[in-house]
């Protein structure tokens, strides 16, 4: 029980880590600034792209999609980071994080706007054409609005998503939280930085988490 | 320029010598994601179940597990379990290590849908069954999970196959599986080639259950309103 303790609750080692792991959650948080916009506005693109009229944009799009779905994050990452210097590509961690993040978040989010699209009523297209509303118009004000509610679960469950997975960026060693308290731990041959680490994404995650639940729950009820 | 591409990313010299290894690592990611699926699955439904019981302290624990392995990121709790058990004694090989994480993370986004999916079926459902003389878990198990478990298909393919992904994060404590095989081949060949046969690989081996799950949402399509 005490080596127990020592090994995962050691405050002092916590205590040496915390300033190293503060700044790697500030990385964490810059990290999130970047790739959640981004793959919101990625995947609003290829939901769109997925409904358009022209048959061969939208089977591109639909096929994007299922193939960005199929290949792990860290395959995707890896394949960014070191597999695109052999084509005189040489991105920086950070760039090679958005790359990918920005490929397989959109997919994700994508699906999610496209399902809350097609739950919004055809009525309501042609009400609002019918008021003089361009296409544009019709998607931004009636559209969009109700269709983002009615999803507004899943997209910020998978916003949570993406968050979790800014962790695979320490792959590429980009200083993130995770990346911080794996550092810590291999000098200290100790695992209590991680459990600080873990304890942070808790804090961070866990009401979202808890939200998404209630959130659901009162949908299905 | 077009030739130095191909060179790089697919060397028909380095796919014949690599083959073997990423067909290897192909193996390992199937036997753990099935074993993972099932365990996952089995687990999260049990709890689920064992909340429907609603004995208060026990729920409490199974909301308890859900929350936290749904809200940590998995490559955490990789490291954590690889790193810190052995410093208490414990020493599992890296395979059972990714099985038992992922299998827990699946476990617990599951017992949710599954929950959800109990919660969803009308109060009405349980009351015409228990009058006709069904017990509690006669209920349960010839009217109540029969139409919840219907409806938590697509939720649950969809979950399912993101965490069997997550098999991908092995390579990060020496799993054998595809990315592992992949990096090791090319960090010896100096070449792109092997990543992008992983690349490939995993789309082989993803694209049928993505498309699976495109089509069991319009098949089984229910909570969108």
């Amino acid at each position: 029980m005490e080596a127990l303790r020592q090994q995962f609750f050691n405050l002092s080692i916590m205590q040496t880590a915390l300033p190293l792991l503060l700044l790697g959650l500030r990385q964490t948080l810059v990290l999130c600034l970047l790739v959640i916009p981004l793959g919101l506005a990625g995947g609003l693109a290829v939901a769109l792209l997925s409904r358009s009229s022209l048959s061969p944009v939208r089977w591109a799009a639909i096929v994007g999609i299922d193939f960005f779905r199929a290949i792990p994050p860290l395959v995707l990452l890896i394949f960014v980071y070191s597999g695109l210097p052999f084509a005189g590509v040489r991105p920086s961690s950070l760039a090679a994080v958005a790359i990918a993040f920005l490929l397989n978040t959109s997919s994700y989010y994508g699906e999610i706007y496209r399902a809350g699209i097609e739950s919004v009523g055809l009525g309501q297209w042609d009400a609002a054409r019918s008021t003089g509303l361009g296409y544009y118009q019709t998607l931004a004000y009636v559209v969009l609005p109700q269709a983002v509610r009615n999803v507004l679960p899943d997209l910020i469950s998978n916003t949570v998503e993406v968050v979790k997975l800014t962790s695979i960026a320490s792959v590429v060693a980009l200083p993130e939280l995770l990346y911080s308290a794996d550092m810590a731990r291999s000098v200290t041959f100790n695992s209590s930085p991680i459990i600080l680490a873990a304890a942070i994404y808790l804090v961070m995650l866990w009401p979202i988490v808890r939200l998404v639940s209630r959130l659901e729950r009162r949908i299905a009820a | 320029m077009h030739s130095r591409f191909l060179e790089v990313f697919f060397n028909w010299e380095l796919i014949q010598r690599y083959f073997p290894a990423i067909l290897k690592g192909v193996g390992v990611t199937i036997e753990i994601a099935a074993t993972v699926v099932v365990t996952g699955i089995a687990t999260g439904l049990m709890l689920a179940l064992a909340r429907s019981f609603r004995v208060l302290a026990l729920s409490a624990l199974i909301v308890l597990f859900a929350d936290i392995f749904r809200a940590l990121p998995p490559l955490v709790l990789l490291l954590l379990v690889y790193f810190g058990l052995p410093n208490v004694g414990i020493n599992l090989p890296s395979f059972a290590v990714l099985w038992l994480v992922l299998s827990l993370v699946l476990a617990a986004f599951c017992e949710e849908i599954f929950w959800a999916g109990l919660l969803s079926i009308p109060k009405g459902q349980w009351e015409a069954a228990r009058s006709t003389g069904l017990g509690f878990l006669g209920t349960l198990a010839y009217v109540v999970l029969p139409q919840a478990l219907r409806l938590t298909v697509p939720p649950i393919t969809n979950r399912t196959i993101v965490i069997t992904k997550n098999t991908a994060l092995g390579m990060v404590i020496g799993v054998g599986e595809i990315l592992n095989q992949a990096t090791t081949a090319q960090s010896f060949s100096g070449n792109a080639t092997p990543l992008m046969m992983g690349a490939v690989a995993y789309v082989i081996l993803f694209i049928p259950v993505v498309v699976l799950g495109r089509f069991l949402e319009t098949r089984f399509g229910w909570r969108r309103i």
